[in-house]
């Protein structure tokens, strides 16, 4: 047993633990079960980041790898494996994992058990999904994660849970049976082809294995690329969620308990960008080039109008909801640019969002538990009674807007980068969508916190208590530290993002202009004919 | 017949010998008071000991495992028919408490199931168009007087009219197809009749046969639009029976028409391809969306059934070793996991009354959160989410679809397997999301059983297949060539 079925089980076995040891009436013992799994499963984590090579290339860019004949008989491989893109989204689920954990000791008072159960659950889901380089295992994983978060949002959540879980179920549900039928299109295509569509397969040995259909993509005729990638595209989209595809995610996160939003706003989203980075682009070269524009438009249709919508809303954590959709048009506009700059930026703003989104629904869960509503309306001057809150959510509300030297900044900047390396026009839209963040989010906290305190519920209010302060510092501590040091995780992504660039476009590193010292038109010929 | 020919049948001969006893075993004994489920239940153990024992001794004597071109034992038909066995023997446990509460005579009962078995047994057998047919009328006979086995009940009464009035036209359109297929190919064997037209091109009566052929065996299966029956006779029958034929009764149908489609029509698929991929899409449109706003779990169960038989349907349509494959791994996973929720359905109770609403699921997750899990377990199977078997049997008819080009089809089979969580969630919201009313249930030993080696295989196919589908690559071999099929590449 390796390090990565380490940290991927070591969610489930707390789940286990908890369910067969520890009693139903013991809230306390639960929570402390829990907790103690998930800062163990990050402490395991934690191994992985400091003995994780980010200079490994060719085959040893997936590192830890572990390999088990599964089902032979259908070429179906055990087969898990990290770069630097899954790598830091392993901290981040891990690093979250605990704080949806603490987050829920006191929101969360009856059927705790099978909350913390779940919670675990999820958990291994999650991680297993990031480490799967085996297309039938990662789809396992990916399915596993749909159940406990239903229940989460289905037994936890807010008045219209039911609704709110099923259509996360369904929908999810449905983009990802249509990304199965790509994943066997691309399984037939690698094995004996498909003869009734004339579709002549290359006679490899039957796989799932993901590294092998990188290696493959590009044989692939482009039409039957286009379909495989539509199935795709629908599969991740939804998960991301892009516009059109996003009206489960207010629903979802409205009515989910705060740390359900937690986890779906801080990895489960990434998924789908997970998904497009490590599959769609890199298998499907051709079709990914062809359709650059549509995305490109969707992405940037979705960053202003998810910032337009969250301009408008009356509740909170409805506002936070939508903020998503926009930031992660950000993300999907930086990988299409197809660029290292555009894809750093991207996998970057995955992990920035992950946690000042995280902190920003932790914060209003926070609200919400002490004056049970999340009307903006209802709040104003809270500056004065909760001078601490007020300094912790300006500072998550900066981060996730992107003032410099915090987190979000970076990320967004270097899809900027990325995007007008492409196209100015991209890039001039994007940032219509920056200052729209930067009025939602500070209006938000105008209205919330500044003016006068009349509102006689809200003069009784206490201020965060150590638990929760201890959560937001770690968070705060993560958006300084990646505000200021940004080159530790550059350095840890460069090869990924590399090795996605060059799967897509093969000669992108060659037709780079050649900046100093001017090169002399030999060298440009010589450059022109090697390519 | 020589005496050597009688290893091939002893099965099927214990059993009915088995089955006859436990007829007249009132008559001659009086007032037994040996429980008849317990006769059942060694019965069954016999002809499985005598099922194995014999097929090593065929396996020794005959390379084609043939009798008289009528009977085959070969690994197929040995795999459907243990997996027949299981199922009934599962069923046995079901019916106990059942039949405990009711005042008819449980003998009678075993006894038809035990001829409904015989006569799935030699449907799986069957390698000769009058063998199937007598193996189904028998498992049809049998069914629809299982169905009315509430006598004095206007419900069960009704429901075993409408199945046997459908059902006996149904067979009278198989066997009317059956006479048009042995006019042309003069022949009745399946491999003959795929010899006869391999040498004949397109012809009317043939094409009109094997339309007559197939329209009877989707009525067996219920597949749309022969399959109105269905949610009435799952509703009246008497819910043991309800499960009977939607597991052990469909596999069957399923097992006949893997063999016929394979081994006797392969070489006109491209006649009946269409034919049948339109009736599996209506099947699974149909199925699905008629299951949504159901609220007996019985019809709900019957909508999803029909449902399934559109999956199945798949596997044959494909015509490829991935979707034989699939079929046989479908069979075993789908009478599993309903088996399973049969059972729930068996133990809930409403006011002391068989509770079969989808309300009387209300707050299981609480009185009873195992046999909940267990639920949800089956449920997901049903749907095809992993880590269950359902997946696994899903996984093989989608690839078959999409391997065959069948990729729109494809598209809808998995869009709707989306659509059906809708409706198996329902349930698991009912026992998990809904505080009010709590359920009623009497949980007892058989039940238990039953529910957990449902959820046991369920859970461990789902995570574990290799084994499983090594048995089937193997089971479904002999079949597999005779249909001259390229094997899936790469295997």
């Amino acid at each position: 047993m390796g390090i990565l079925n380490l940290v991927t089980y070591i969610p489930l076995i707390g789940a286990i633990v908890i369910l067969f040891f520890v009693r139903k009436e013991n809230g306390k013992a639960i929570r402390y079960t829990a907790t103690a799994f998930a800062v163990i499963d990050f402490i395991v984590s934690l191994y992985l980041w400091f003995n994780f090579d980010p200079h490994g290339t060719g085959t040893h860019l997936f590192q830890f790898r572990e390999t088990y004949s599964w089902i032979p008989s259908l070429g179906v491989q055990y087969d898990f494996g990290i770069d630097g893109i899954s790598l830091l989204l392993i901290l981040l689920t891990t690093f979250m994992g605990i704080i949806a954990v603490v987050s829920s000791y006191s929101a969360i008072d009856h059927r705790q058990k099978e909350y913390y159960i779940l919670l675990l659950l999820l958990q291994t889901g999650m991680i297993g999904t990031f480490c799967a380089l085996d297309f039938f295992l990662f789809y396992v994983f990916w399915e596993i994660m749909l159940v406990p978060m239903y229940f989460i949002i289905g037994i936890w959540g807010g008045p219209r849970k039911l609704y709110a879980a099923i259509k996360f179920f369904i929908y999810t549900l449905s983009g990802s049976v249509v990304m199965l039928l790509s994943i066997l299109a691309l399984y037939f295509f690698n094995d004996g082809g498909i003869p009734f569509l004339n579709i002549k397969g290359l006679g490899n040995p039957a796989t799932f294995s993901v590294l092998q259909y990188h290696n493959i993509g590009h044989l692939i005729p482009p039409q039957l690329q286009f379909w495989i990638f539509i199935g795709f595209f629908l599969g991740f989209a939804i998960k991301v969620p892009m516009f059109p595809f996003h009206t489960w995610l207010p629903d979802a996160h409205v009515e989910a308990p705060t740390a359900g939003s937690i986890i779906l706003a801080a990895v489960l989203l990434k998924m789908g960008t997970y998904g497009f980075v490590r599959f769609a682009l890199p298998i499907l070269p051709d079709a990914t080039k062809q359709l650059i524009i549509p995305i490109v438009v969707l992405s940037i249709i979705g960053i202003i109008y998810g910032a337009l919508v969250s301009l408008v809303q009356k509740d909170m954590k409805k506002l936070v909801a939508y903020s998503s959709v926009s930031h992660l048009g950000f993300v999907m506009l930086g990988m299409f640019a197809l660029n290292p700059m555009g894809l750093k930026g991207s996998v970057l703003q995955m992990i920035n969002h992950g946690i000042s989104t995280g902190a920003l629904f932790l914060l209003v869960g926070i609200i919400y538990e002490r004056r049970h509503t999340r009307m903006i309306s209802e709040y104003g001057g809270l500056a004065k009674q909760m001078p601490m809150y007020a300094t912790l959510f300006l500072i998550a509300a900066l981060s996730s807007m992107g003032l410099p030297a915090l987190n979000g900044f970076i990320g967004e900047f270097t899809i900027l980068l990325g995007a007008a390396n492409r196209s100015i026009v991209w890039a001039s839209f994007a940032s219509v969508g920056i200052v729209l963040g930067a009025a939602y989010l500070l209006w938000l906290y105008q209205r919330v916190f500044w003016g006068p305190l009349d509102n006689p519920a809200n003069k009784t209010l206490l201020d965060v208590n150590r638990r929760e302060l201890g959560l937001l510092l770690a968070l705060v501590v993560i958006m300084v530290w990646m505000g200021i040091k940004p080159a530790v995780f550059f350095d840890v992504i460069e090869e990924p993002v590399n090795y996605v660039v060059r799967k897509v476009d093969p000669a992108y590193f060659d037709k780079r202009p050649i900046e100093y010292p001017p090169a002399a038109p030999v060298v440009v010929s010589a450059v022109e004919t090697t390519r | 017949m020589t005496w050597n020919d009688f290893i091939y049948l002893l099965p099927e001969i214990v059993l009915t010998i088995g089955a006859s006893a436990l007829l007249l075993a009132p008559v001659v004994g009086g007032r037994t008071t040996l429980p008849a489920k317990w006769m059942m239940l060694v019965l069954l153990a016999l002809t499985a000991v005598s099922l194995i024992a014999c097929s090593h001794a065929v396996e020794v004597i005959d390379q084609s495992r043939q009798l008289q071109a009528m009977f085959a034992l070969d690994a197929f038909a040995i795999f459907f028919k243990l997996l027949f066995i299981a199922a009934i023997a599962m069923l046995v446990l079901l019916s106990d408490d059942f039949l405990a509460e009711s005042r008819y005579s449980p003998w009678e009962y075993y006894s038809l199931l035990a001829f409904a078995l015989c006569g799935m047994m030699f449907m799986a057998s069957g390698v000769h168009l009058i063998t199937i047919y007598i193996g189904l009328e028998l498992l049809s006979l049998s069914s629809y007087i299982l169905a009315g086995f509430y006598k004095s009940e206007l419900k069960s009464t009704e429901a075993a009219m409408k199945y046997f009035i459908l059902g006996a036209v149904s067979s009278g359109i198989l066997l009317y197809g059956i006479s048009l297929i042995y006019g042309v190919c003069g022949s009745l064997n399946l491999l003959d009749i795929a010899a006869a037209m391999s040498t004949i091109i397109t012809n009317d009566a043939l094409m009109f046969g094997i339309m007559l052929l197939g329209a009877g065996l989707c009525f067996k299966i219920a597949a749309v639009p022969f399959h109105v029956w269905t949610p009435d006779v799952y509703e009246g029958a008497p819910t043991p029976i309800a499960a009977f034929l939607s597991t052990a009764s469909k596999a069957a149908a399923f097992s006949i028409f893997a063999r016929i489609f394979y081994v006797g029509l392969h070489d006109f698929h491209l006649e009946w391809n269409y034919v049948l991929a339109t009736i599996s899409a209506l099947s699974m449109i149909l199925g699905n969306l008629a299951a949504l706003t159901q609220d007996n779990v019985k019809r709900m169960l019957a909508y999803s059934s029909i449902a399934h038989a559109g999956y199945i349907l798949l596997g044959v349509i494909s015509l490829n070793a991935l979707g034989l494959r699939g079929i046989l791994v479908y069979s075993i996973v789908y009478v599993f996991a309903n088996l399973g929720i049969w059972a729930t359905v068996l133990m809930l109770r409403r006011n002391q009354y068989a509770g079969e609403r989808v309300d009387d699921f209300e707050g299981l997750s609480r009185r009873a959160p195992l046999w909940a899990f267990a639920m949800i377990i089956f449920l997901l199977s049903l749907g095809g989410i992993p880590p269950t078997a359902g997946f696994i049997g899903k996984y093989f008819l989608f690839a078959a679809a999409v391997q065959a080009g069948f990729g729109w089809l494809a598209v809808i089979a998995v869009l709707m397997s989306a659509v059906s969580m809708f409706y198996y969630l329902r349930l698991v919201v009912a026992m998990y999301l809904r505080e009010g009313v709590e359920a009623e249930f009497a949980i007892t030993t058989p039940l238990k059983i039953v529910a957990g080696v449902c959820l046991i295989v369920t859970l461990a196919l789902g995570i574990l297949p290799a084994p499983m589908i090594d048995q089937v690559i193997i089971s479904s071999s002999h079949v597999a060539a005779r249909a001259a099929l390229t094997p899936h590449a790469g295997r």
